[in-house]
């Protein structure tokens, strides 16, 4: 019986929670048959050290990302707008709690 | 790390120009960017590679797990073996960024067409080279792979951090491992001083070529992925070994080895480039050994790889005639 090709394991995006209160956080990638596997296989591949008390695994094929090309036109039109931050405003000396 | 997708293709000079500017602000460069042809390629051959050392360099030791002489010592080397597989997998995953699958690249490694690590075709004689693999094979790695943490490609930069954490365990253990052998019977002693003169200098081949004679170095210096030359990081792995050996009580088999007070660094012999050269055409003790091997694990493998997929074809069939209206 002639094997099809290994990469028909689709591939997964891993992301681990390090701890409770933390976001989780991409790691890395792997191959697996399917959720189930791609946990299993995230648990050996990226939290051999008790990195994490917990995982998420999402198809990479279904991420959506932004093209870096699109980047002046997403990411630009926050620059000239400083009055969101609360450096922009001056405040009297000797007002606390402000 | 969304692998699948290419670099969409931006007007070439502002990309160029772009590129050009990140890699001098010493920023990362990640996979969607647009990137030169030649950057790619160079990227890829060597994740690639390194990946295929990973798990090629699982043999040698995993040669000794069933002969380790305690339940501790087998313990600690399943795990390291394991750590092996799991830089191979974080490297694959690196290199699947760049656009090339993993199925790509084992076919390449099994047929020859990539290279792996030189030093994992040299044998395990005893159980002290299971020690030395880990002071001096894992040292000298540690000192390639730690200017890499700093690589101008994102995803091999992060996957390096992950890598060089796990092996300072790596070298850790193996130096533990001579410790105690130095300071056993006499026996012991002469076992780890012979695995020392066997590794010496095939470790010091580890870091390539000497800088004149290096084909990809200038490229590859030029793009930030490598920071430091080999002649550099040789120097640096022997300054750091010769303390290491007078601790352990062995002595390198370097008669040329001194401290150079002008320099200050320690002088050493000529490397047998010839020796080198000879490994890397496929000449060495073990190359035959270690391809033949890996095709066979692969093949092996592959009713494993078969039967996943069966049944999570047959799972998702259930689920989903479990999910349609009756």
């Amino acid at each position: 019986m002639s094997e099809r090709p290994l990469d028909e394991w689709p591939l997964w995006e891993v992301f681990v929670r390090a701890r409770r209160g933390l976001s989780h956080t991409h790691v890395g990638s792997l191959h697996a048959a399917d959720a189930e596997h791609a946990l299993h296989n995230a648990r050996d591949l990226y939290t051999r050290r008790r990195e994490g008390v917990s995982l998420w695994v999402v198809p990479a094929a279904s991420i959506t990302a932004s093209a870096p090309d699109d980047r002046e036109v997403l990411f630009d039109p926050a620059d000239d707008k400083v009055y969101r931050h609360p450096t922009f405003y001056s405040v009297p000396e000797g007002v606390e709690h402000l | 790390m969304v692998s699948t997708e290419t670099s969409p293709r931006a007007e070439p000079a502002a990309a160029r120009e772009r590129f050009d500017a990140v890699i001098a602000a010493g920023e990362r460069i990640e996979p969607r960017d647009w990137m030169p042809d030649d950057y790619r390629a160079t990227l890829v051959r060597q994740i690639a590679q390194h990946a295929h050392s990973e798990i090629i360099g699982m043999q040698p030791e995993a040669n000794w797990i069933t002969r380790a002489p305690s339940l501790k010592r087998k313990a600690v080397l399943i795990a390291k073996v394991q750590d092996e597989a799991g830089h191979g997998l974080y490297l694959y995953s690196a290199a699947e960024t760049l656009g090339v699958s993993r199925a790509e690249l084992l076919d390449m490694l099994h047929e020859g067409r990539q290279k792996y690590s030189s030093i994992f075709n040299y044998p395990t004689l005893t159980w002290a080279d299971v020690g030395v693999i880990g002071w001096l094979v894992d040292g000298a790695a540690i000192t390639n792979q730690v200017p890499l943490c700093r690589c101008s490609y994102g995803p091999y930069a992060r996957a390096m951090v992950r890598v060089c954490k796990e092996e300072s365990f790596h070298q850790r253990q193996g130096f533990e491992i001579l410790h105690v052998l130095a300071h056993g019977t006499p026996e012991q002693r002469a076992m780890a001083q012979d695995a020392t003169d066997r590794w010496y200098w095939p470790s010091l081949m580890m870091f390539g070529p000497p800088d004149a004679e290096s084909a990809h170095s200038a490229r590859s210096m030029a793009y930030g992925i490598k920071r430091f030359s080999n002649d550099e990081l040789r120097q640096r792995f022997v300054d750091m070994i010769v303390p290491q050996a007078d601790a352990l009580g062995l002595t390198l088999p370097d008669p040329d080895l001194r401290w150079n007070p002008e320099r200050g660094h320690y002088d050493f012999g000529e490397i047998d480039w010839a020796e080198f050269t000879q490994v890397l055409k496929g000449n060495g003790p073990c190359n035959r050994q270690r391809l033949s091997h890996r095709r066979a694990a692969h093949a092996e493998g592959a009713w494993v790889r078969e039967a996943a997929r069966a049944h999570a074809a047959k799972r998702a069939r259930r689920a989903e005639h479990e999910g349609s209206p009756a």
